[in-house]
């Protein structure tokens, strides 16, 4: 029984298929003429924001507003170490205030685990500190599946700072899940030291990647890192693990390069490369959304008849809250 | 000393041999055997409990003076009796830091004032755990404490020049460094083990090699200027390599473990509760194996609790912004029953050389102007020993617990045994489970 969406893990590949299937449904409502549904009608959704991520709050925003549900954005940003509320009372206020799910970003990894003991209402993560971005994965996963039609067997190449990304463990997990086949490039100094047990393969060397790939995705690189010796300059870097426009020019011809925002352009990623019709960057914006909402639905509001999923119904969990 | 109360305690087994009763006198056991009568004593029948010389702890917590809302002497030599204790040495870590005589005569005061067991204060190696420059070493351990040894636990040692000069000037006094082995630019930010588990959680790993650099280090540093080196909460298979190493050279190198590292593992912390969050981090399982059999041939010495009180508010958070620590003072021999002697690894005389006579002998608890403890159990011993059922089984619930504190691992967790009684020279602490005074 799932009722929170915490990790990319807790998704069998039924539960992530059918939330790319009803993202698809959902997306088609897009270009009608009002973009809304009744379906959420009365049920409040709290964004919880401890982090900058404005794009990330505007598309559950957007998400949640869509399905009519009342939606409060929450931002408490700093550490809680700090004078601020500790998570704990800020969940039991949530909490008192009928909060029926709770999307919940945070520095520190772990902590929608923290919440989820703290409050009756489903949390969803949106990113927690370098743990994992289970929706981002969501939304790369379709957006893959939307341009190149399928999952399974997909070559995927991930590339970058993967230690501390947690876009690149939660899409390791689902794109597994999925069946599809996930390479991570990266320098040594940016792996895990334990990288040999997850599910993929490893490769320092992207060249040698790139004409095997169907998919590049470019992880942004941080700039607290280099300053901590991860790498000698931005230069080597970019010149070792950058899709630079020669790079480009070897994948073949119907792959796709993405990359889960804000990029540094330049660094990780040429200018050339990130505005090619390769690229999906603006497209995974907008399925942001559809997917976000299709989690926020089967999470909150899709009665499912079996309920072993993520589906599962929110009655009791809405009564306690109440 | 006026004639105290006499205990004949009946039918119990010492170390785990043989019935037999047991005459408390005087602060003493003045004899051992079977069908002892006393006129006038007090008569305690120890039928399946095992008897054991009053434990030991060279690492504690008791957070006072500073930090009273997690522990203070009493209440952590409450939870140190009902954990089968008679001798606690407490760490330095306190506010005021205990690195003046007057800091630890303060310690050792409050431990006598308390009554419910020795408190040996170790004093800091370095002013304030700055870790820049010496504290004055040889003033507390010239005082009323009798400071022996000294450690900045908490902190490691970490520069090497400091660390030989500690080493070398303890030597006119018959100290020991205690070392809080943690190689500090290897583990900034560190919050778990690294290996399979701090990658799929995404905590910054605290790698095996930050502490088996310092142990080597000071191994060597050790053996250079020969003097004494105890290694505190050995945690890695790799440690216990570099220790047997340095024993095999005749050097002066002893080592403790804590009860959690014995028992648990780095894979309780998918759960994310700070409750397993803890300095040096929970290992692997193959590292729990090394430091069990590491225990079991006497490559670490003895078993400390690193018994660390934290109030609710600093374990109720997220995960890295949790204070480090676990208490462990009353579930310790519990613990050791579980993880050495239901695994056949050691036998109670086993956990009796290693909760009381070697960490007694590393302590210098050799009454020579220091209390006496660890002299096993029979004629001419102190009167210091707890009494132990070992066939009692039940789960642990901290809410019962006497530390003031409730961040206990094994909270929920059914263990084997329980303290039935602890005597202090001949005077009662526990009785029935529960406390004599």
């Amino acid at each position: 029984m799932k009722r929170h969406l915490i990790s990319a893990g807790d998704l069998n590949r039924a539960d992530a298929l059918r939330i790319l299937d009803t993202a698809g449904e959902l997306a088609q409502m897009a270009d009608r003429p009002i973009r809304k549904l009744p379906t959420l009608r009365g049920r409040t959704v709290v964004n919880l924001f401890y982090e900058d991520s404005t794009r990330t709050r505007i598309s559950f925003e957007a998400a949640a507003k869509r399905l009519s549900a009342d939606v409060i954005n929450f931002s408490a940003k700093g550490s809680s170490v700090a004078k601020g509320e500790s998570l704990k009372d800020t969940a039991l206020t949530l909490e008192a205030m009928g909060a029926d799910a709770v999307v919940i970003r945070h520095q520190a990894s772990g902590a929608p685990h923290r919440l989820a003991g703290w409050v009756h209402g489903s949390v969803i993560n949106a990113g927690d500190g370098t743990h994992e971005h289970p929706t981002q994965a969501l939304l790369d996963a379709f957006t893959m599946r939307q341009r190149l039609g399928r999952l399974e067997g997909l070559r995927v190449t991930i590339v970058g700072d993967v230690l501390h990304s947690r876009v690149a463990r939660s899409n390791v997990l689902l794109l597994h899940t999925l069946g599809a086949d996930v390479t991570l490039v990266a320098p040594p100094t940016l792996l895990p030291v334990a990288v040999g047990s997850w599910p993929c393969e490893v490769s320092y060397d992207f060249s040698a990647e790139i004409p095997k790939s169907d998919v590049v995705m470019m992880l942004r690189v941080q700039a607290e890192r280099m300053n901590a010796a991860y790498f000698p300059t931005v230069r080597e870097y970019s010149r070792r693990y950058g899709l630079d426009t020669a790079r480009a020019a070897l994948l073949p011809e119907h792959a796709i390069v993405m990359h889960p925002g804000p990029m540094n352009r330049g660094v990780e990623i040429a200018a050339e490369v990130a505005d090619s019709p390769r690229s999906t960057i603006v497209e995974q914006v907008a399925n942001g959304v559809s997917v976000r909402m299709a989690v926020l639905y089967l999470l909150l509001g899709g009665a499912d008849p079996d309920g072993e999923d993520i589906v599962q119904p929110m009655t009791q969990a809405a009564e306690v809250a109440r | 000393m006026t004639a105290s109360q006499r205990w004949l305690i009946k039918g119990v087994r010492p170390v785990g041999g043989q019935p037999a009763d047991l005459l408390l006198a005087d602060g003493q056991i003045t004899a051992a055997g079977a069908g002892l009568t006393s006129a006038g004593a007090q008569v305690l029948d120890g039928g399946g409990l095992i008897a054991l010389p009053g434990l030991v702890d060279l690492h504690a917590h008791l957070r006072e003076p500073g930090r009273e809302d997690a522990e203070t002497v009493q209440t952590g030599t409450q939870a140190a009796a009902l954990g089968g204790f008679t001798a606690v040495h407490t760490m330095a870590n306190t506010d005021p830091v205990a690195d003046t005589a007057g800091v630890v005569e303060q310690i050792w005061r409050l431990g006598r004032e308390a009554g419910l067991c020795d408190v040996r204060p170790v004093g800091a190696v370095t002013s304030g755990l700055n870790g820049a420059k010496l504290a004055e070493l040889g003033a507390m351990a010239d005082s009323a404490a009798r400071v022996r040894i000294f450690s900045d636990d908490g902190r490691c040692v970490s520069d090497a020049a400091l660390m030989r000069r500690a080493l070398e000037y303890v030597k006119a006094f018959g100290g020991v460094i205690a070392q809080h082995a943690q190689e500090p630019r290897l583990t900034e930010g560190a919050q778990l083990n690294e290996g399979e588990m701090s990658g799929l959680l995404g905590l910054t790993g605290w790698p095996a090699a930050a502490e088996e650099a310092i142990i080597a280090r000071d191994c060597l540093l050790a053996a250079h200027v020969g003097s004494a080196v105890h290694i505190c909460h050995v945690s890695t298979a790799g440690s216990v390599e570099l220790i047997r190493w340095a024993k095999a050279k005749g050097w002066l190198v002893t080592a403790e473990v804590t009860p959690h590292h014995l028992l648990l593992t780095d894979t309780l912390a998918a759960s994310y509760d700070p409750v397993y969050k803890v300095n040096p981090p929970l290992r692997t399982a193959a590292d729990v194996e090394a430091l069990r059999a590491a225990l079991a041939d006497g490559t670490i010495d003895c078993v400390a609790t690193d018994h660390a009180p934290h109030p609710v508010e600093d374990k109720e958070t997220e995960w890295p912004v949790a204070a480090f620590g676990m208490t462990g003072l009353e579930t310790a021999l519990r613990v050791v029953h579980a993880a050495m002697v239901d695994t056949g690894l050691l036998d109670w005389a086993g956990v009796a050389d290693r909760m009381s006579v070697r960490p007694a002998a590393i302590g210098q608890l050799d009454g020579d102007g220091a209390p006496l403890h660890g002299r096993g159990i029979g004629p001419g011993a102190p009167a210091s020993l707890v009494l132990y059922d070992p066939a009692a089984r039940s789960v642990v619930e901290p809410a019962q617990h006497a530390s003031r504190s409730r961040n206990s691992p094994f909270a929920g967790m059914e263990l084997p045994g329980q303290v039935v009684a602890t005597f202090l020279r001949g005077e009662p602490t526990v009785l029935d489970g529960k406390l004599a005074r």
